[in-house]
């Protein structure tokens, strides 16, 4: 199968709170093959979202090792991590995290314009990634003038546009109701199945979660369980 | 990201933030506008006094007699008529660097037409005087070289002794009489107004050098002139000029080496730079005062950028998290800070170039606006953007994104 996506050896984050030190990920060794459509599971405090921030190149680990496609990551300085983010990684927030001043279309073009790709070719990218989630006819819409539905569709557009190996998704349903939210994890299943996209969801449904293939469940900053999905 | 994507970030930006955007180009509006105002003030000081300059003459070189050394005990100059008429005729002839020369005789006299009368300067000169004062014609016609061989009884008029002995009354052809002599009208000057020293140019009668002398003045020593007016080749050749006058009379006054000359030789238009020096200060200064508040504008949008950076943090952190560079973010908020203090400046400009034309309109004062001035003060007005928006900007772009996306 070849390398795999995310390769986590011995990761460690600790956070200095003030006078105490607080251990986030204590020794978390993980391995996500490609096109692997995982869920993270684990009681606020965990350490999932830490594990989220590390694995989408927001933060760097303390120690231990994190190799994205075979490349050791955990080492790189701020703007190569901004490089990573912009071509292999899209994100899904909770809270969307749209820019509200602009319209679907143009928050679906964001991370193009970061990589300095023509207009006219980041227009027709946009419209193809907003096709693909169902939300051709809103790209005019400003943030506001969506449901909380469209507004995430409009977030997983963005996320999937410059075509990245590996999607986040940091609790997508939390602010969904739950015809929403099977919405949005069929477009996240249809990702997965038809891209090859490596997709870890956090989350702490596990109606949710049962969309995966497999659940890693967090507690106290270690994995206490590693278990696939058994489809009934 | 590039430079047109930047700009269409910050333009929007700026138009969701109308009043603060507004006011805070408020400030750079009334920097820049204060800057060209003062300029345009004090350049116009500075020119009233260049054209005083260009009507007494340009490239002026004045020759008096007698010494003016200041050490010891002399004859003051000017007490002894030591220049003649040789000297004049021989500096115009004889020097590469010098254009024209005329010798020249004043002196008060009281002049009487019909029942008019009235007491002027009467000035006696060759017809060179009239190129080397640059001094045009309204009426009539100048004396000639023939004019002054005969010493014929002709004479020019400056504009307010016209005024005063004839009022409308064209005075061309009439004869007046100087100290009782009658003397021919034969043209009329043109008004040069004020001297720099504040006396009245106009307040003048022109007559042969030779008549003045043999008929009017009657002086002790005959062939001898009060001063020697004298016109460089060109601006150049001034010092040149100078140095070649000094030479000639020593040799004709037959001054030998180690003595002090007996004559001495002044350049006017050195004198009138000091005075264009002395307004240039005066315009420096306004300019640096106003500049203080094109600073004051500055500090404003700086405030302003730090503001923004604050409320925006989140969407920094969507922008980081999408895989925006520092550097990204750097320009994307140093644009918009400089579209700020350009925008600002740019109308700054129009009410700076407005608010002078009112000001000479009203109060008076000559304003003169240098594309030099203008393009200085936009240019600063952008410096002021980078310089100002820096600050804010870096600290945007140094934002950690986990802690930018959490911020609410």
């Amino acid at each position: 199968m070849g390398i795999p996506a995310i390769e986590i050896e011995n990761l460690c984050k600790t956070y200095r709170l003030g006078e105490v030190n607080v251990e986030a990920l204590r020794d978390v060794t993980l391995t996500i093959e490609r096109g692997e459509f995982i869920a993270v599971m684990g009681p606020s405090g965990s350490g999932k979202s830490t594990l989220m921030n590390l694995l989408g190149c927001l933060d760097r680990p303390t120690s231990g090792t994190y190799r994205l496609d075979g490349d050791d990551v955990g080492i790189l300085p701020r703007d190569a991590l901004a490089g990573i983010r912009r071509k292999k990684i899209g994100f899904v927030f909770q809270g969307f995290n749209l820019l509200s001043r602009m319209t679907a279309l143009e928050n679906v073009e964001l991370p193009m314009i970061y990589e300095n790709i023509a207009s006219s070719v980041r227009r027709a990218r946009a419209l193809e990634a907003l096709r693909s989630v169902g939300l051709l006819d809103r790209e005019r819409h400003l943030p506001n003038q969506m449901s909380g539905g469209e507004q995430q569709r409009v977030a997983i557009a963005r996320a999937i546009v410059n075509t990245p190996s590996l999607l986040l998704a940091d609790e997508p349903t939390g602010n969904l109701d739950s015809a929403t939210s099977i919405e949005i994890m069929r477009i996240f299943q249809g990702l997965a199945d038809e891209r090859g996209i490596t997709l870890v969801l956090v989350t702490h449904e596990t109606d949710i979660a049962r969309y995966s293939k497999r659940i890693v469940r967090f507690r106290d900053g270690r994995i206490i369980a590693d278990d696939p999905v058994r489809t009934p | 990201m590039n430079l047109y994507a930047a700009s269409k970030v910050a333009y929007r930006s700026l138009r969701a933030n109308k009043m603060r955007s507004i006011l805070t180009m408020l400030g750079m509006i009334i920097g820049v506008a204060a800057v060209i105002a003062m300029v345009a003030i004090g350049a116009g000081a500075n020119e009233r006094i260049s054209a005083q300059i260009a009507s007494v003459g340009s490239n002026l070189i004045l020759i008096l007699p007698g010494s003016t050394t200041s050490g010891g005990l002399r004859s003051g100059f000017g007490g002894v008529p030591t220049l003649t008429m040789g000297d004049a005729k021989a500096i115009g002839k004889e020097l590469p660097a010098v254009r024209l020369s005329t010798p020249s005789v004043r002196s008060t006299a009281q002049v009487v037409y019909g029942n008019q009368n009235w007491s002027t300067i009467i000035q006696g000169v060759t017809p060179e005087f009239f190129q080397i004062r640059d001094w045009m014609l309204t009426a009539g016609r100048y004396f000639t070289g023939a004019d002054v061989e005969a010493s014929s009884k002709v004479a020019v008029l400056g504009q307010t002794v016209a005024g005063n002995l004839f009022g409308e009354e064209s005075p061309i052809g009439k004869v007046i009489r100087i100290k009782r002599v009658p003397f021919t009208i034969v043209g009329l000057l043109e008004r040069k107004g004020q001297s720099p020293q504040g006396q009245d140019q106009d307040d003048i009668i022109i007559v042969p050098v030779t008549t003045a002398q043999k008929k009017l003045f009657g002086s002790a020593h005959i062939g001898t002139v009060g001063v020697i007016l004298t016109q460089a080749v060109d601006g150049e050749s001034v010092k040149e000029a100078e140095n070649q006058i000094n030479e000639l009379l020593r040799q004709r006054h037959r001054i030998g080496p180690g003595q002090e000359n007996d004559f001495s030789v002044r350049n006017l238009s050195e004198m009138l730079a000091v005075a264009e020096a002395s307004t240039r200060i005066m315009s420096l200064l306004l300019g640096a005062i106003a500049s203080v508040s094109l600073l004051v504008g500055g500090i404003g949008i700086m405030n302003i950028m730090l503001v923004s950076v604050t409320e925006r943090t989140r969407e920094i952190g969507i922008r980081m998290a999408v895989g925006a560079r520092e550097k990204d973010i750097l320009l994307q908020f140093l644009i918009e800070a400089l579209v700020l203090a350009v925008t600002g400046g740019a109308i700054g400009i129009l009410v700076g170039v407005g608010g002078s034309s009112l000001i000479s309109l009203f109060a008076k004062w000559s304003t003169l606006i240098s594309p030099g001035a203008v393009f200085l003060a936009f240019g600063f007005s952008a410096a002021v953007g980078i310089f100002f928006g820096f600050y804010p900007a870096r600290k945007a772009s140094r934002l950690d994104p986990i802690e930018a996306l959490r911020h609410e």
